[in-house]
């Protein structure tokens, strides 16, 4: 089957970032998970502590385990709770990585309804992805 | 000495029934592991009993079950995550819909790549759809996260209960076949081919009604963000039955629509409400799940599946409800 038929160039390289970029966030996300539980690196709120606090609401959990927000658990990479969180924004990213590479196509294609739409997502994502919205 | 044969037919069934007795089996000891282990049925030192390690792994047993009928179901597994953990585990909601958004998006996401390849997700449909679900999700997102708990409770459990009777009614239409594109969508150039293997023959598709649906989208970037649900069960039939798009390519395009529109987890990761000991066991399951529903999904009757996961998201939703209104808390 031509699979160039049933998909154009632009949706071809957005799955082919797409797919690299699940498949790093999946094996950062499984091994950062095992260093985790293994209790090989410290995490940043202890384990056993958890069960006290995870039915608190999240604005108190994160005063009563001083846990970060925003991008500040990139300080505390070396913690094991804390290093989970590199795949799972890798996961939380990847679509907007996937999405700037197809805007070449639209741009050398003059598609500029596309490309519009496209730099929009991105900056929407990325206005997500800020600490913007998590002071506010 | 004649051999007597086995019609397949026959053993194909027999076949598939064990398998059907050993998922339902699976998921009811899963579902009971679940109920146990909540403070409405167990004693509060049984709660407290609990070794710290035994959630991520109930959550994975639960997760990988509810992965199995996920496929199958035709459903998210953010939509049935939300209402059955966030009823019957210890966390609270904060988490399970931040966890709820992050599951349904490594779900979709470890979907869209081939589907795409496939002709089967539209990138092209997908694009105009998923910025306005990503920015009404932001919305949605911080509302949730403001609202009190009961709150969204008893919002959770009245559209859950919405969502089983829109699963139990709405129609399907394998290929709507749109004689003519709107003038928005013709402007896009929305529209594309795919193989449709049950009849062995190219499908041509449009679509109409573009304006409608964007505005419908809008609505449902709101929920989907402030419930966590994800929002396949809301995202296909609006592509299917409003706009035309064909069953097959309205499935995959809504799983890449959720895979492109992680705004709403965003602000649950900024907020601190992604808690990996919650989110990676439950990713893990429903994914190990999925790949057995994928292949459940060739024998046995997708439709018992079906009915079986609206029954379990009725309690669910039950569940929701009552717990917000303080009655089953």
């Amino acid at each position: 089957m031509n699979e160039n038929k049933y998909a154009s160039p632009e949706q071809l390289r957005y799955a082919k970032v797409l797919n690299l970029g699940v498949q790093v966030g999946f094996i950062l996300l499984v091994i950062s998970f095992i260093l985790y539980m293994a209790g090989i690196l410290k995490p940043l709120v202890p384990v056993s502590q958890l069960p006290k606090y995870w039915g608190l609401p999240v604005s108190e959990f994160v005063k009563v385990t001083h846990a970060p927000t925003g991008w500040s658990w990139l300080a505390d990479i070396a913690m094991g709770d804390e290093l989970n969180m590199l795949g799972i924004a890798v996961l939380a990213g990847v679509s907007a990585i996937s999405t700037v590479a197809i805007l070449p196509f639209f741009a050398r294609r003059g598609e500029k309804a596309h490309l519009a739409i496209s730099v929009l997502l991105v900056a929407v994502l990325i206005l997500s992805a800020s600490d913007i919205l998590a002071s506010h | 000495m004649p051999v007597r044969r086995i019609p397949f037919a026959k053993q194909f069934s027999a076949h598939a029934d064990s398998i059907k007795a050993s998922l339902v089996v699976a998921v009811a000891v899963s579902l009971a592991a679940a109920f146990a282990s909540t403070p409405a049925f167990a004693a509060d030192n049984l709660v407290s009993a609990m070794p710290w390690w035994g959630w991520p792994l109930a959550l994975f047993v639960v997760c990988f079950a509810l992965g199995i009928v996920a496929v199958p179901a035709g459903v998210g597994g953010g939509v049935l995550f939300v209402p059955i953990v966030g009823g019957f585990f210890p966390f609270h909601l904060d988490f399970v819909r931040g966890g709820g958004l992050m599951v349904a998006l490594a779900s979709a996401l470890a979907a869209s790549p081939g589907l795409l390849r496939l002709g089967l997700a539209n990138l092209r449909l997908a694009l105009p759809l998923s910025l306005l679900v990503a920015a009404s999700q932001i919305g949605g997102a911080m509302m949730g996260l403001v609202l009190p708990a009961a709150v969204v409770q008893t919002a959770l459990g009245l559209i859950i209960l919405g969502i089983v009777v829109l699963m139990w009614t709405a129609k399907k239409s394998e290929i709507p076949g749109v004689q003519k594109a709107d003038p928005i969508s013709a402007a896009l150039r929305i529209n594309g081919i795919f193989h449709d293997t049950a009849h062995g023959k190219d499908v041509e598709w449009m679509v109409n009604r573009t304006p409608v649906a964007l505005i419908t989208f809008v609505i449902i970037g709101v929920l989907a963000g402030m419930f966590g649900l994800g929002a396949g069960w809301a995202n296909v039939p609006t592509l299917n039955l409003m706009m035309g798009v064909p069953l097959k390519v309205a499935a995959g395009s809504s799983s890449l629509i959720l895979s492109m529109t992680s705004s709403a987890a965003w602000v649950y990761i900024n907020q601190g409400a992604i808690l990996p000991i919650i989110v990676v066991p439950s990713i893990i399951g429903m994914m190990i799940g999925a790949r057995i529903g994928v292949r459940l999904l060739r024998v046995v009757k997708a439709s018992a599946i079906r009915r079986m996961v609206i029954i379990m998201l009725l309690i669910a939703g039950l569940r929701a409800l009552l717990k917000g209104l303080g009655i089953w808390a």
